[in-house]
């Protein structure tokens, strides 16, 4: 039954959504940690999607998974603050390569993807309770 | 006699089956919108519908033990998922056009509906007409 993989597909989709959703939280709400458990200071996070087609009745069609979460390489923020305790030698500490904007841009855009994908569950929903009731 | 009534559901029940996997790509491009060189995908409706008139449906082989039970078939689903051609693809390689999938969902969810209706409206027909011998 095609229309019972649209729930398995939007809620692949909503799953890494939130993933994402998980990974500019942690990004934001860390982006002055100048150090953490192994001493380092935290380097963002970044969700990496990757299509999983579906076998069987699904052919032609793919959910959503996670395929890592890998560590932002970009270079790290060097701010001028020589009363810091963690300032080295130039006075300089290094803060954590998070780009608030980037990150406000990923949220709003998860955010959105999310309300598609309860969207596109509501109308496969509403498909299939008509369908259910075709021969009364 | 039983047969006829039997063909002419076919063809609706064609649509609604190729109906219900077109909104499973659909939503599966939708789900996409965000992974990386994920090519969009699209049924030709009409092309794959006139295929499905003419593929003959298979025997389902139910075991018989009296001359009057029947023979049931059922058909198969393998309509064939194309590319999309893309008007402006992301530089991630991803083809999705989040505006023109949302159309052709809400397009071909009212299809779907349309098609049940009908379906619905032949099953009525057909049951006055039993009933008005009663």
């Amino acid at each position: 039954m095609s229309l019972s993989n649209v729930f398995s597909i939007a809620g692949s989709a909503m799953t890494a959504q939130s993933q994402r959703l998980n990974a500019v939280a942690s990004n934001l709400a860390n982006a002055d940690s100048a150090t953490s458990s192994t001493g380092q200071p935290y380097r963002a996070k970044q969700v990496v999607f990757s299509a999983m087609p579906l076998g069987g009745s699904g052919s032609g069609s793919a959910g959503v998974k996670v395929a890592g979460v890998i560590e932002d390489p970009s270079p790290m923020k060097r701010v001028y603050d020589p009363k810091h305790p963690l300032a080295d030698a130039q006075g300089f500490v290094t803060m954590p390569n998070v780009n608030v904007v980037e990150e406000m841009v990923n949220m709003i855009s998860a955010s959105r993807s999310y309300q598609n994908n309860a969207d596109m569950m509501n109308t496969a929903k509403t498909l299939l309770m008509k369908t259910l009731t075709l021969a009364q | 006699m039983i047969n006829g009534i039997n063909n002419g559901f076919k063809f609706m029940e064609d649509a609604l089956n190729l109906r219900a996997y077109r909104q499973q790509v659909l939503a599966s491009n939708i789900a996409n919108a965000d992974t990386p060189n994920y090519k969009a995908r699209d049924i030709d409706f009409s092309k794959e519908l006139q295929r499905a008139q003419g593929v003959q449906v298979g025997n389902l082989n139910l075991s018989a033990t009296s001359s009057g039970h029947m023979q049931a078939s059922a058909g198969t689903m393998n309509a064939q998922a194309l590319y999309r051609a893309a008007v402006q693809p992301s530089i991630d390689g991803n083809t999705v056009d989040m505006d023109v999938e949302r159309a052709q969902f809400a397009d071909n969810a009212i299809h779907y509906q349309f098609t049940v209706e009908y379906l619905r409206d032949s099953f009525r027909k057909m049951q006055s007409a039993i009933a008005a011998n009663a």
